[in-house]
């Protein structure tokens, strides 16, 4: 329950959903089986997304339009994953995921490109009213979003992810929001933790009419999860960006890391 | 004209506040729901180790939404944490729900078919439609 509560608390501040922290945790520390730990994270991971988003979306962060659009891809792609489970050897996919993962950290690492704001508006997201403010210390400030169409397929790649892992693939969300779309990171991030809940209800629907969710092992991780997630979006507001990001590069690394490791050894 | 007057009345703004406001509600309820049968079915367990170490699926009737609504009439507790964890799986989907009605309010079809789009993609889900 502390390691939920952990979870959900880096999860909620870097809009990765927590659910990458408990499956590893719950296999490799408490030799769960891994379908009961899929089945578990993904409820967790609904409650870390609804719990957090609860508290951004009255702030005024969320997109709801973007998170809307993309969910279309989410939701098929997690359908799709949470399908494809059973027939993919999870040790090959967890360590191509976990590869995957490591270059995403390095990304995230880099600085942002600092042209972003003056580069060409997509006239799609224009179309789909989709460009938005955000508040800062100074007051509202606009954003244009880039890359629609780009930033969808990624989105369909991210639900695959999140269906077949039961993560909520907050990871792949916010790269797709932060680097193809150029949204500002918080917008990102909460937006990606908006998405999460949704796109964890649609393969959680396949998961429990398979069996896979406990409700003896649900129960712990979902109030340990929610517990820490409360936390972590109420510190939000006050953190910087700086140290956000660099916040989620390690944890990247670390899930990386551990992915490859245990996909290697046969474990997942 | 009315049109115009329904976009001022249902800004985006006010949309995120009603979706936010039943998200913390579905999320509360689902917990509390969840925590109280979670003591119940500690308390009947026992302190007994469970046995996750093998997979063997869950018992027919706590594995589609009609099942645990079934089983909630005998008072179990495993049953009512199910119902707990579906309550919470259903904030997502009120949530998709409660947009989509607020962009009804406000005149954006655009936004009004994307909802429901991914509200059918939800129900089908749930609905077990995709493993049978």
């Amino acid at each position: 329950m502390a390691i939920a509560a952990l979870a959900g608390f880096v999860g909620a501040l870097t809009g990765l959903g927590g659910g990458i922290i408990i499956t590893p945790a719950l296999t490799l520390l408490f030799g769960v089986d891994i379908r009961y730990a899929i089945g578990a994270t993904l409820v967790g991971v609904i409650a870390t997304s609804s719990g957090a988003a609860a508290a951004y979306v009255r702030e005024g962060y969320t997109n709801i339009r973007i998170g809307l659009f993309l969910e279309i891809a989410t939701t098929l792609g997690a359908i799709e994953g949470a399908i494809l489970a059973t027939a993919v050897p999870t040790s090959a996919l967890a360590v191509i995921f976990g590869t995957v993962l490591l270059y995403s950290a390095w990304q995230t690492a880099r600085p942002g490109p600092v042209s972003a704001a003056a580069a060409a508006p997509d006239p799609l997201a224009a179309r789909l009213r989709m460009n938005s403010t955000y508040p800062t210390p100074e007051g509202p400030r606009a954003y244009q979003v880039q890359g629609v169409g780009y930033g969808f397929g990624l989105m369909a790649g991210a639900g695959a992810i999140s269906g077949l892992l039961g993560i909520g693939s907050g990871a792949f969300k916010v790269l797709a929001m932060d680097r193809a779309m150029k949204l500002p990171f918080k917008v990102s991030t909460t937006t990606s933790n908006f998405m999460i809940g949704v796109t964890a209800a649609a393969s959680a629907g396949v998961y429990l009419n398979r069996g896979y969710i406990d409700p003896g092992l649900a129960m712990p991780v979902m109030l340990g999860v929610l517990a820490g997630s409360s936390l972590g979006a109420r510190l939000l507001a006050a953190a910087r960006t700086k140290v956000l990001r660099a916040l989620f590069g390690l944890v990247l690394v670390f899930i990386a890391i551990q992915m490859i490791y245990s996909g290697l050894k046969g474990a997942l | 004209m009315s049109r115009d007057g329904g976009a001022r009345r249902w800004t985006d703004e006010r949309i995120e506040k009603l979706v936010g406001n039943l998200l913390r509600a579905g999320v509360l309820i689902s917990a509390a729901v969840v925590l109280v049968s979670g003591i119940c079915y500690l308390w009947h367990a026992g302190t007994g180790a469970a046995e996750y170490h093998f997979f063997h699926g869950e018992p027919s009737p706590l594995n589609s939404v009609s099942g645990i609504l079934a089983s909630l009439r005998t008072l179990d507790c495993r049953a009512s944490i199910q119902f707990g964890i579906l309550l919470l799986m259903a904030t997502p989907v009120a949530r998709v729900a409660a947009a989509a009605l607020g962009f009804y309010l406000q005149g954006d079809r655009t936004y009004v078919v994307v909802s429901l789009a991914v509200l059918a993609i939800l129900a089908l889900s749930l609905s077990g439609y995709w493993v049978r």
